[in-house]
């Protein structure tokens, strides 16, 4: 699932650069302007991508590495 | 997003000649701030760990609060509009939408394994990671004073912002006690005013509660200035006839601006994706990811940061285009710069001064405006005292030398010193730092491979860092100076817009290219860290 979710946002990358709107003008809604409205729903787009990235490739092990207790010689805080 | 302040300088809405209630509003504003600073530094616990991390103790609210109030400078509310006036609506994509994608992914790829690497280490700075990930002091040596030297013109930036800003809100206010003078309009509050009431604000709350306080008021001030700035869109929206009659007014006088066609190339636009990346090197964001009590506070972070960068912009560049199509229609005027383009960094303060006439108002939207500017200097401020403390003199020292109190005083002593150099900087006025924002950007963006390949990429060897330094330092201080120094005769970019461009595309991009090939290609030749260091970073199943 972590492939889908980085092919996703790979995707997403690409989509940004909507040449395809670049020089349209029509009115969205009466107001926003298309190419607007486009990266505005991108935002929101962006925002379930990531909701599925917490979902769907969450570093869980990640977590409980995390929280286990050190072993003592690795635990200097970086002076060493 | 950071030449925030530079456009600060000119929008100050205009106040009646000598109403202060805007001027007590942002004072009851910095009360209000007192007020949180000193309710969180109640919950300071002493300790070196909670000054700099919290006691990794914040949750996933504030955590996302911190982290995209750090993120977002008052360019995001005041600098969005002018740029979109210049340069339409493809401003939303090059900056808004990109960092929606772009940061949320950094928060997800390495702020989540930043804080558990830091939590299993017990790192409080992102250089006490690199020294160890790398097994050289050196490197943390040489990664100080570049970080210090990213961060110090932003700090500049904001003071000189705020005191800009405030310049103009308050003028003709005090006019048988302050003159003006070249570039501070008569009878206003004195930039040297303005940057010592917000230094002392920030240096309370940081100096008595470190990060956690840091987080309180950055909490706040989100909040503060994105409710600002909906606000203050609204009021404008209602001025103007409505959204649809201020769209078709845009649509008939400005009509470019309703797209990208020959405003921005399509290059142009690519490249400014890399800009964003520089998030993933912010030392200040570094520290707020620590301050996470969990793995999992970071979730709201990933998936709300795009939404509210949404919230924040789309209005801003919204009003953008209204107000070039007001400008088309004859019906607002834009004062002009020197060379005789139109100043867009004054477009917002018109509409402001235009259509917001309660001055409670103004006073709440300039409250905004320093909010935006001020949760940024506070975790700036944090971070410098903490990799002064940890990277500079516990190496230099011994760790041994001094006790945990002792360590907190180091640190609020640096953060002294640092507000004070920071201030009396300010004091000299150099306009020029304005033009060092992108540049600020695009270094932290070129160290940026450095961060991701120390995580992902077990092979990324000392040398192949120290060569991504350095490539990074020869192509940025090449494209630095071509456009800062040469300026207008640079040999090897073009300025569009006001933006230094390098065969159509940003610097940026080369730059980041250039410290990833370096990194890449040093570290396939060199020596790797020993397997014990590996192990100790790469765990196996993680």
């Amino acid at each position: 699932m972590k492939k889908v979710i980085y092919g996703l946002a790979i995707l997403m990358a690409v989509l940004h650069q909507d040449f395809w709107l670049w020089d349209s003008r029509t009115l969205v809604l009466g107001f926003i302007p298309i190419g607007l409205f486009y990266h505005a729903v991108f935002s929101c787009v962006a925002a379930l991508l990531w909701f599925s990235a917490t979902r769907f490739a969450w570093p869980t092990e990640l977590e409980k590495w995390a929280d286990t207790p050190n072993e003592p010689h690795t635990t200097d805080g970086g002076n060493s | 997003m950071i030449h925030a302040t530079m456009i600060l300088a000119q929008v100050a809405p205009a106040t009646g000649p000598a109403d202060r209630t805007s001027l007590m509003v942002v004072l009851f504003y910095m009360l209000v701030l007192f007020g949180i600073g000193f309710a969180s530094s109640r919950l300071f616990r002493g300790s070196s760990s909670d000054f700099f991390s919290a006691s990794q103790s914040i949750g996933p609210f504030m955590l996302l609060m911190s982290v995209f109030g750090t993120t977002m400078t008052a360019f995001a509310m005041v600098g969005s509009t002018g740029k979109a006036f210049s340069l339409g609506i493809g401003v939303y994509g090059l900056m808004a939408s990109s960092s929606a994608l772009v940061h949320a992914a950094c928060f997800f790829l390495i702020g989540i394994r930043m804080w558990a690497i830091g939590k299993k280490y017990g790192y409080v700075t992102q250089i006490q990671y690199f020294r160890d990930r790398f097994e050289s002091k050196a490197l943390g040596y040489v990664l100080f004073p570049i970080l210090v030297g990213l961060i110090i013109p932003y700090l500049l930036v904001g003071l000189l912002g705020a005191g800009s800003y405030m310049g103009g809100v308050t003028r003709n206010m005090f006019p048988e006690t302050f003159s003006g003078g070249a570039g501070v309009p008569p009878g206003s509050v004195p930039p040297w005013v303005t940057g010592l009431v917000i230094s002392v604000v920030v240096l309370f709350y940081v100096f008595y509660g470190g990060v956690r306080s840091a987080a309180w008021a950055n909490t706040f001030q989100t909040i503060v200035f994105m409710a600002m700035g909906v606000v203050g869109f609204l009021v404008i929206a209602d001025g103007l006839g409505g959204y649809a009659a201020a769209s078709q007014k845009a649509l008939e006088h400005a009509p470019e601006k309703l797209s990208r066609e020959g405003l921005i190339s399509m290059p142009h636009f690519i490249s400014y994706m890399f800009v964003p990346l520089s998030v993933g090197m912010f030392p200040h964001l570094f520290q707020h990811w620590l301050t996470a009590r969990s793995a999992k506070a970071f979730r709201l972070t990933v998936i709300a940061h795009p939404i509210c960068i949404m919230i924040v912009w789309l209005p801003c560049i919204l009003l953008g285009i209204w107000a070039a199509g007001m400008v088309g229609a004859g019906e607002m005027k834009v004062p002009n710069l020197p060379n005789g383009l139109p100043n867009s960094n004054a477009v917002l303060g018109i509409m402001v001064s235009k259509y917001m006439s309660n001055q409670i108002l103004v006073g709440l939207f300039s409250a905004g405006v320093l909010a935006a500017i001020m949760s940024s200097l506070d975790s700036q401020f944090v971070c410098i005292g903490a990799m002064f403390t940890n990277d500079f003199v516990l190496p230099l020292v011994g760790k041994d030398k001094f006790s945990d109190k002792q360590k907190v005083w180091l640190g609020r002593g640096f953060i002294v010193f640092i507000v004070l150099i920071t201030y009396v900087m300010s004091l000299l006025e150099p306009k020029s730092v304005f033009n060092l924002g992108v540049w600020c950007f695009s270094g932290f963006a070129a160290l940026f491979p450095m961060a991701f390949a120390a995580i992902y990429w077990r092979g990324t060897t000392l040398h192949g860092v120290f060569a991504s330094i350095l490539a990074t330092a020869l192509t940025w201080g090449f494209y630095a100076y071509d456009a800062l120094v040469l300026g207008d005769n640079a040999r090897y970019g073009t300025f569009e817009d006001g933006e230094y461009l390098v065969a159509g595309v940003m610097p940026v991009a080369f730059i980041v290219l250039a410290s990833a090939a370096a990194l890449i290609l040093v570290s396939l030749i060199t020596k790797k860290p020993s397997q014990s260091t590996l192990e100790k970073f790469f765990p196996k199943g993680i």
